[in-house]
């Protein structure tokens, strides 16, 4: 029943203007889904939402998928939507595992993706590269047991329960202040040294 | 040196202006040019995550320069509970008992909207009694979240009474979700295919009584707040957001209509026949937390006439779709005979198989667009099962909304964004 | 008089009559005038609330005042579910808390960690502060929690003001724990369903 609708016209639009950059497309379950070339993905999304017969002005969500097939890409996917026309595209980049997981962020053109590309970053360790601020968002910042949404990654963490209970006590509270909200009011100069280099130290370690 | 600022405010509104709006006096306090130099360091102050007024564990890093709030920093992940991880190791309809307590205050909302994922990924078509009866879910929850955000905006700003009002009602509300399901707030509403149970025997005169009370207590509830000059001193023009912003900042719900746009997932991407029912949707236009709480109070009573427009239509029939693959055989078959009882155990051990492929279905829920994107590989639990959480984007604004406000406003317009934070860090 | 004021050393108890009657008094008005200090995390949080309102309203137990800062504080009601990143945040609350202090969990999730079982989330407060009652359910009735706010008064009668180790301030060992490992990761083993349930295909 909705494999029958048609595809959204901006695939051809996309295919006409930016050729091998566009990968496969499809319909699935009434709704459009194209791939796209990591190394342009940018420059498609910034023309996807200027474009005056586009117009995908709504960035509905940013997430990743991986598979349980090993050998399968990690895909990131942008869900859009052109609120005028009512239109909406599903867009994936796929990222080959042997690869670095990165793709440039988009939160110069919807400032929505910023806290999703934090999410996909911290559950998935996708990079985003421009974005201002790219730091763990539902875990603390200094966790340390990987990115729990990766298949490889155990549902119970890899860790034993009193070693995340350890941990999760030890990360401290004042650990959960970012160096940015310390230089505020100068609260850093105040702190002692032990603690300072503390925080230098984990803050460097945090993107393990 | 110490910048003075101007500091304007509201007193009670002495009648209308053109526009029908009640009107503002503005009273503008400035610095005498005698009054010495204040130190005017900034302060960095910490709210929550164990805070009365963060409605949750939310966590906002303030800097103030004296009552302003410069900048503000929220941090979540305080309730964050690995549902997605768990979703990937759960049946579909055992997944649904996880979505209850995402958005906690309108569980059976959330409950058909992964229902409606997951059966437009398994190609299942429910039943019309069903569809009829998920609207009735689906507005009901939308009637009691609302109530949650007026009783504790209201707390927030200072209006206690209707905060115990609201939960009366909510009580009430209790009532007729604990007879359909027995359970007051983690309902497990849906299943793949159809629901729990049916309402039972007289629910529908109860709820078409209720429907005929409650908007005397959203009357009276305006009655306290909708003219009332410390309400509207503390609310108007405060955490503005304009709708080209809303969009850039992928807003939905209450929270984009207020600030202008138009967009409402029942009327745009119509799902269960909402686009068969007779209601208006409210917008606003000015995007401060009044024009917010004016839209939610008009959800309410544009509910209840959904409400009752549903009552009107409930056709009789089966409540679960005609579909021995997702369906479990009734009890009485099941007791009796062989092939019944194999059916229900493989159902229940193996779980239902989806086909492969991927949905992304999005509902208007309370706090916004709640969007569920399901990745099936063939097997009976997906492989990705992704929340599109409202609060989450509406959250995430809040810097632009708060910034240069001051830190009272801070808590009204944290008040206003409605979050839960059991959908923000799922 | 001298039988009155015999002292009769017995752990836990109150030396003589006398004294017996004080702690009947301390304990009294202990019971009859907890200060909840609500750690509201999700669900269980809004049946906290519902239990405050008018409908249910445990002021009618002594809860009159909610305190929301620990320091005003004598019962720690922890109604939701505690991932790990909250953790030091409620052991950081309920140090902040002066003695008499208890502390009631509400719900399966503060529990035992309820339905997640998984990296995120505390499996059981009592892994990290020391429990009084714990009140199970998902969430738990308005009715259940008056129920283990009740039983917590029980447990308070019972209680002597001469018993030194009741108001012990537990301080974390060297490993920054509250229990020895074996016991956390006792606690935490998986049971029922969930030993089951770690298979994703």
């Amino acid at each position: 029943m909705s494999d029958a609708a048609p595809e959204n016209p901006s695939v051809a639009g996309l295919r006409a203007r930016f050729g091998a950059a566009v990968g496969p497309s499809a319909v699935v379950a009434g709704a459009t889904v194209v791939h796209l070339a990591v190394d342009r993905a940018h420059e498609i999304l910034a023309w996807l939402r200027d474009a005056p017969e586009e117009r995908y002005d709504y960035l509905v969500d940013v997430t990743a998928v991986e598979y349980r097939d090993r050998e399968r890409p990690l895909e990131v996917v942008y869900q859009l939507r052109s609120l005028a026309r009512n239109a909406m595209l599903r867009i994936k980049i796929d990222l080959p595992k042997g690869g670095p997981l990165e793709v440039d962020s988009v939160v110069d053109l919807w400032h929505g993706a910023d806290w999703l590309e934090r999410e996909t970053y911290d559950m998935f360790g996708v990079r985003f590269r421009g974005h201002p601020d790219l730091r763990r968002i539902l875990m603390w910042e200094t966790y340390s047991e990987g990115y729990p949404l990766r298949k490889d990654f155990p549902l119970r963490g890899r860790f034993s329960r009193s070693e995340q209970v350890r941990r999760a006590l030890g990360a401290g509270l004042d650990a959960h202040y970012s160096m940015e909200e310390l230089t505020i009011a100068d609260a850093y100069d105040s702190l002692p040294a032990d603690v300072r280099e503390r925080l230098a130290s984990e803050r460097g370690g945090a993107e393990r | 040196m110490a910048e003075r600022r101007v500091v304007e405010m509201a007193l009670a509104t002495p009648g209308v202006d053109a526009a029908g709006r009640p009107a503002r006096i503005p009273l503008v306090a400035q610095a005498s040019p005698g009054e010495p130099d204040l130190k005017t360091d900034h302060m960095l102050i910490n709210i929550g995550p164990q805070h009365p007024a963060t409605h949750g564990v939310l966590r906002l890093v303030v800097e103030l320069d004296g009552e302003v709030v410069v900048r503000v920093i929220p941090h979540i992940g305080y309730l964050h509970s690995g549902f997605e991880k768990l979703g990937e190791y759960r049946h579909y309809n055992q997944i649904i008992p996880l979505t209850d307590r995402t958005d906690y205050l309108s569980a059976p909302a959330n409950n058909v909207a992964f229902a409606l994922a997951a059966e437009r990924l398994m190609g299942i078509e429910i039943t019309e009694r069903c569809t009829v009866l998920r609207v009735i879910a689906c507005e009901l929850s939308r009637i009691i979240s609302h109530l949650v955000w007026a009783g504790t905006t209201a707390i927030d700003i200072g209006a206690f009474t209707v905060f115990l009002w609201m939960f009366q009602e909510r009580e009430r509300v209790y009532n007729l979700i604990e007879e359909w399901t027995g359970a007051r707030l983690t309902t497990t509403l849906t299943r793949v295919g159809g629901l729990m149970a049916d309402v039972p025997e007289g629910w529908t005169g109860r709820l078409r009584e209720w429907c005929a009370k409650f908007p005397k207590t959203l009357d009276e509830v305006d009655r306290m707040l909708l003219r009332n000059g410390i309400w509207l001193g503390r609310t108007q023009d405060v955490g503005v957001m304009t709708a080209a912003e809303a969009i850039d900042y992928s807003l939905s719900g209450p929270m984009l209509r207020a600030s202008g746009v138009a967009f409402d997932v029942r009327k745009d991407h119509p799902y269960l026949g909402y686009d068969s029912y007779d209601f208006e949707v409210p917008v606003g236009e000015h995007g401060d937390v009044y024009d917010r709480y004016l839209v939610r109070m008009e959800e309410m009573r544009q509910s209840v006439r959904i409400l009752l427009q549903a009552l009107d239509r409930l056709p009789d029939g089966p409540i679960n779709a005609a579909d021995p693959r997702v369906i479990l055989p009734p009890k009485q078959r099941l007791m009796s005979d062989m092939e019944s009882m194999i059916h229900h155990f493989k159902q229940v051990m193996e779980g239902v198989p989806a086909p492969v492929g991927e949905v992304y279905v999005p509902v208007e829920n309370p706090k916004g667009e709640l969007g569920t994107y399901l990745v099936s590989d063939g097997s009976a639990k997906p492989v990705r099962w992704r929340i599109r959480p409202p609060s989450f984007l509406n959250i995430a604004a809040l810097p632009k909304m708060a910034e240069g406000h001051l830190l009272s406003d801070l808590i009204a317009i944290n008040a206003s964004v409605d979050i839960v934070m059991g959908e923000i860090d799922r | 008089m001298k039988h009155v004021l015999e002292t009769k050393q017995v752990a836990g108890q109150s030396p003589n009559w006398l004294l017996a009657r004080l702690d009947d008094l301390v304990n009294w008005s202990r019971a009859n005038s907890l200060w909840p200090m609500p750690f509201g995390t999700a669900c269980c949080a809004i049946e906290f609330m519902a239990t405050a309102a008018s409908r249910f309203d445990f002021a009618r137990f002594g809860m009159e005042r909610q305190a929301f800062s620990p320091r005003q504080a004598d019962v720690l009601i922890c109604a939701g579910r505690l991932p790990f990143k909250l953790a030091p945040v409620i052991r950081t609350i309920y140090d902040q808390m002066p003695q008499p202090k208890w502390v009631i969990s509400m719900g399966a999730c503060a529990s035992s960690g309820g339905i997640f079982d998984n990296y995120a989330m505390v499996q059981g407060i009592d892994t990290i502060v020391p429990v009084d009652v714990y009140v199970p359910g998902c969430p738990p009735r308005p009715e259940g929690l008056l129920y283990g706010i009740m039983l917590l008064q029980k447990k308070i009668k019972r209680e002597s003001v001469f018993d030194p180790s009741l108001r012990v301030e537990q301080l974390a060992d060297q490993r920054g724990l509250y229990l020895e490992p074996a016991a956390v990761d006792e606690v935490s083993e998986p049971f029922g369903n969930s030993i089951h349930q770690t298979r994703s295909a």
